[in-house]
Formats: structure tokens, sequence, C-alpha cells
């Protein structure tokens, strides 16, 4: 890899991320409601309402209030809640315990569940079985997240009773046992989402390697289609699914703001929905940062992943 | 005993019959050239032979290499012989060869598979197979990725590939089709002095009258999956029998190439 590429791509990464900041920062302003009314109740008088806003630093130019915003968090603060003074940095920690481990866990065994299964389908495309799982995902991605949720919560929590339906412990992962088991659930659901997607794509990927001339090569060689296919399929099948991926990280984390509400997780997503109705902008902004913020690392790192994984883009510039 | 002998080989795809009863002979250290235009089931021939169909073709005949029928044999029996037995050189370079893997880590494959070497012999090895097909710089080459040589360099990688395990027969399959012309000829060229030095057989299928021609002294010719006609090159072309193979000698003859000049 040059080092021209990663320059610039870190460069497009910290640009990527400016633009973002401003953007959130831009588009809350533009939203109808007012903190102020909310914090003075609505008996508040007009008069209430101005000294309100004058604490909250809602009344100064929009351009100082972004200044202060983005300084902060380059040093890692991202300000105070305009609800009750609680600082965004701390609740955004305090939810984290929650969000990363759902997603992380969800990511993996997405890829863990799809791989294989998709492999498996191209492998046996002709197959009843093989179009059996080709199916399955067709459906997986057409169920909503929320509603594969309630039917696991329906089966494994009431009629099974083996797991929790709801909630996450108060005193956090003091328990780890019960920690770990609130989560299963909420991971499922988010994995099957994401493995339904990537199962596709994998299965594309595999169709397309099958058939590459490359692999007509290895078995002139003298390798059996299974020993070919793991020997120099496996890794060109891998690249386009490596992509994906890194596109796959933004829906991953949507899909964890829809499970978190479904199985009522203390989490980020949790979060951000409740402060959005709150008109919380200094909360909402800070975690819609960090959340989209999440995506373009992770979507960078893919990148250079790909490019050291890939002989062919390692030259170019 | 004849190194190669199919018979009656048919390989149909659903209802439609691709090849329709090949014969074809060859013996040991003998060349064949198999000429037809795109289509005549020239290639599908060749992958017969090996068990390098794509999946869902039905072979029905025999194929006899070294005595032993290879037809309808389940292919952990079979991909012992390729390599081995039977070396391939392919039509595209480009696409014949992983492109997430060294030229010397392919070149070394086959003895890796077949004579089981060790990763650093194989890489010694490769390198030395790369100086035997002309590769400029060896020690270097062997490192690089397909897509950083040129087109006449990854097919001589096809080659050094093919050779590798000193079959006793190479399928060339229009392996300078893909190529430049200038490029054909010196492929052309290595392909048949180290056929000659190693004594292997070649089947060179090709639907270039005047390639063939310059590569083997027996020629078959193929039309919509049968051999049509079948004999020595320069009876076949200075007296075609039938009506197709004097089309492709007058097709030839109008790109100005004269039968007479080949060597015999």
């Amino acid at each position: 890899m040059t080092p021209v590429f990663l320059v610039r791509r870190l460069g497009l990464l910290a640009a990527a991320l400016f633009g973002v900041s401003l953007l959130i920062f831009v588009l809350l302003r533009l939203l109808p409601g007012d903190v102020a009314t909310i914090v003075g109740g609505v008996q508040a008088t007009p008069e209430q309402l101005a000294v309100l806003r004058e604490r909250l630093g809602t009344d100064r130019p929009l351009p100082v209030q972004y200044a202060e915003w983005a300084g902060g968090v380059l040093t890692g603060d991202f300000g105070r809640s305009m609800l009750n003074g609680v600082s965004v940095t701390d609740e955004l920690a305090r939810k984290l315990v929650v969000t990363l481990p759902l997603t992380l866990t969800a990511a993996v065994l997405a890829v863990a569940i799809a791989v294989p299964l998709g492999a498996y389908a191209a492998l046996r495309q002709r197959a009843p079985d093989g179009a059996a799982v080709s199916a399955l995902g067709q459906l997986g991605v057409a169920v909503p997240t929320f509603w594969m949720g309630i039917m696991l919560s329906v089966v494994f929590a009431v009629q099974l009773r083996l797991l929790p339906a709801q909630g996450f412990p108060a005193d956090g992962w003091a328990e780890p046992g019960r920690a770990a088991a609130s989560l299963v659930l909420p991971v499922l659901t988010l994995a099957l989402a994401q493995a339904a997607v990537l199962l596709r794509f994998v299965r594309s990927a595999t169709l397309e390697v099958l058939q590459a001339d490359f692999l007509r090569t290895a078995r002139a060689k003298g390798l059996t289609t299974g020993a070919a296919l793991l020997r120099h399929g496996l890794r060109n099948a891998a690249m386009p699914v490596v992509s994906v991926l890194g596109i796959q990280i933004a829906s991953l984390i949507v899909g964890a703001v829809v499970v978190e509400q479904a199985f009522s997780l203390p989490g980020v997503g949790k979060m951000l929905l409740a402060d959005v109705g709150n008109r919380d902008l200094v909360k909402v902004q800070g975690t819609v940062l960090l959340l989209s913020g999440l995506v373009l690392v992770l979507g960078t790192v893919i990148d250079i992943v790909h490019r050291l994984a890939d002989p062919r883009l390692r030259d170019t510039p | 005993m004849r190194l190669l002998e199919v018979e009656d080989l048919t390989v149909r795809f659903g209802d439609s019959t691709v090849v329709a009863g090949v014969r074809l002979s060859l013996g040991a250290g003998e060349r064949l050239g198999l000429i037809g235009e795109s289509g005549s089931g020239k290639t599908l021939t060749a992958l017969a032979v090996a068990g390098l169909l794509p999946p869902g073709a039905a072979v029905t005949g025999s194929v006899r290499f070294e005595g032993s029928e290879l037809l309808g044999r389940r292919e952990r029996a079979i991909a012992p012989l390729r390599g081995a037995g039977i070396g391939f050189v392919f039509q595209e370079p480009l696409t014949a060869l992983n492109p997430l893997m060294r030229i010397g880590a392919q070149i070394g494959e086959p003895l890796r598979i077949h004579r089981g070497l060790s990763r650093r012999a194989a890489r010694g090895a490769a390198a030395e197979l790369a100086a035997r097909v002309g590769l400029p710089d060896p020690e270097r080459i062997v490192r690089a990725y397909p897509h950083q040589l040129s087109g006449g360099q990854r097919q001589r990688v096809g080659i050094a590939i093919a050779i590798a395990a000193r079959p006793a027969l190479i399928v060339a399959d229009e392996p300078t089709t893909a190529l430049d012309v200038t490029v054909q000829a010196e492929i052309l060229r290595l392909l048949t002095a180290l056929v000659e030095e190693e004594g292997s057989a070649l089947l060179f299928i090709s639907h270039d009258l005047a390639v063939v021609a310059q590569v083997s002294r027996r020629l078959a010719v193929m039309r919509a999956g049968r051999v049509v006609e079948e004999g020595p090159t320069l009876d076949v072309l200075r007296d075609p029998r039938e009506p197709y193979t004097r089309q492709l000698v007058a097709a030839a003859r109008a790109t100005s190439w004269n039968p007479q000049e080949t060597p015999s």
C-alpha cells in the first residue's frame, strides 16, 4: 500500500467527519421545537423562556454554538445535556457498554452464519437444499427487524421461558451472566437480519468464483473442486464480501437503534430516540456524531484492509 | 497401448448435444492438432478428457489414458492425474491465473500437489521453471502477481504450470488466441520446443489452421460436435475431402498463407 493512499484516505475521513458534524448541527437546528419550552414547561412566561435560552446558550449565533461544540468534541467533551446538565460524554460511555457488545457480537455472528450458509447455497445451487437456503436468506431480508425481534421474544422468552425478553440489569455488567443473557435475543435478532443480507452477497461471490477460469486452472493442476475452492476460491470470494461488510456497518447501527427499542435495552439507540423527543439537541448531536463517526472510521478501516488483501489494489495510488 | 484413446465421446448439456461421438487417439510423444470454429466442441472435448467440464454436463463414451478408463470415475480419483499425467494450457492467461496469488506459488503448486514439495522447495523449482519458459528475471518475477505481467509473460506462466509436474500429455486450448500476433509466434515456438524437450504428447486446439499446421503433423477437424476429417496435416490441407475443411483451407489461403510452405 502506498503512503499516498493512506494519507489521502485518512484526509478523506477527516473531511467526512467534519462535513458530517456540520450537517448534523445544521439539520438539528432546522427542527421545529425548542428545548427551553420543554425545560420550562407549558406555563413558562416568555421572560422565563428567554432566561432559559440564555442559560442553555441557544440564544447565541449558530457559528459560535457550532465552534464551541466542535472544539469540545475534539478534546473528548461532547457538552452537557440541555435537559438535566449531565455530561454527554459520560452518558454515551454508560450506554456504549450495552450497544458495543450488542453490535460487535451481532456482526461477528452474522458473518459466522452468512459465510458458510452462503457458500453452501452456492455449491448446492441446483439442489433443493441449496435453493432452500437461498430462499431462507431472501425471507430474512424481507422480514422487518422489529418483527423478527418480537417473534424471537414470543418463542424463547414467552413460550419457552429460556431467556429474558426485555431489559438489561440496572447494575450493568456487575453480574456478567445476567447481562449477557439479556443480550442473547437482541444479538440474535440483529445478527439474523444482517446475516440474511450478507448471505446473498456471499452466495453470489462464491458462484462467481466457482465459474472463474483460475478455479479451473487449479483443478487442472490436480486439485479436486472442493480443494480448489478452499485454496483459491475463498480469498477471491472474500474480496467483494469485505466491501459489502464496510457498507453494512451503517445498517447494523440503524438496526441496533431498532433492536434496543424493541427489547428495551438501555443503549445508545434507545437514548437517542428519547433525546429526539425531548429536543435535547446537544445530546442528540453528540450521539449521532458518534454513530456516524463509527460508521466512517470502520468503513475506512475496511477500505484499508481491502487494499492490503488485494495486490491489484495495492499497486494503484 | 496408446497414450490417450477417446472413443464415442458424447457431451450433453440438458437437451443439446455439444460433442457427438468423438474418436481421437494419441500415442506417446505424438502431436495432434484439433481444429474447428468456435462452438464446434473442440474445447469441451479436451476438458471432458480430464473431467474439467462445467457442472451440468453429461458425458458418455470412453476416455482411456495410459490404458485406464477415466470416464465415470469420481473426481477424487481423476484429480491426481491432472497436472501429473495431463497438463493444461488455457486460452485466457489473465483470468486463468489466480489474481491474489504470487506467480511462484502458482507455478510451484502442481509440484506441491503431486510431489509433496515444501513451500520453499516449490518456490525454488518455480524460479527454475520460470527461467525455462523464458521469463525475465525469474527470481523477481516469482514474487510478482499476475496483473504485474504482460499477456505473453502470463501465458509463459501458464505453460510453466502445465509442464511443472512433467505430464506425458499436454493439452493446449487456443493458447495464443488471446495474444498479440508478434507474441503468438514466440509462445508457439516455446510450447513446441518444451514439448520436444520433455517428449510429451501434445493435443493442440485452435480455430486457426495456420497455427495448427505449424505445431502438428496430424490434424483432426471438428464441426458441430463431430470429427469430420482426420489425417496427416499436409494431406488434409492439400486434398481436403470434406467441404467444411475445403472452406477452412480457402479461408486460410485468402489471408495469404500457403500450405506448401508448411514444414513436413
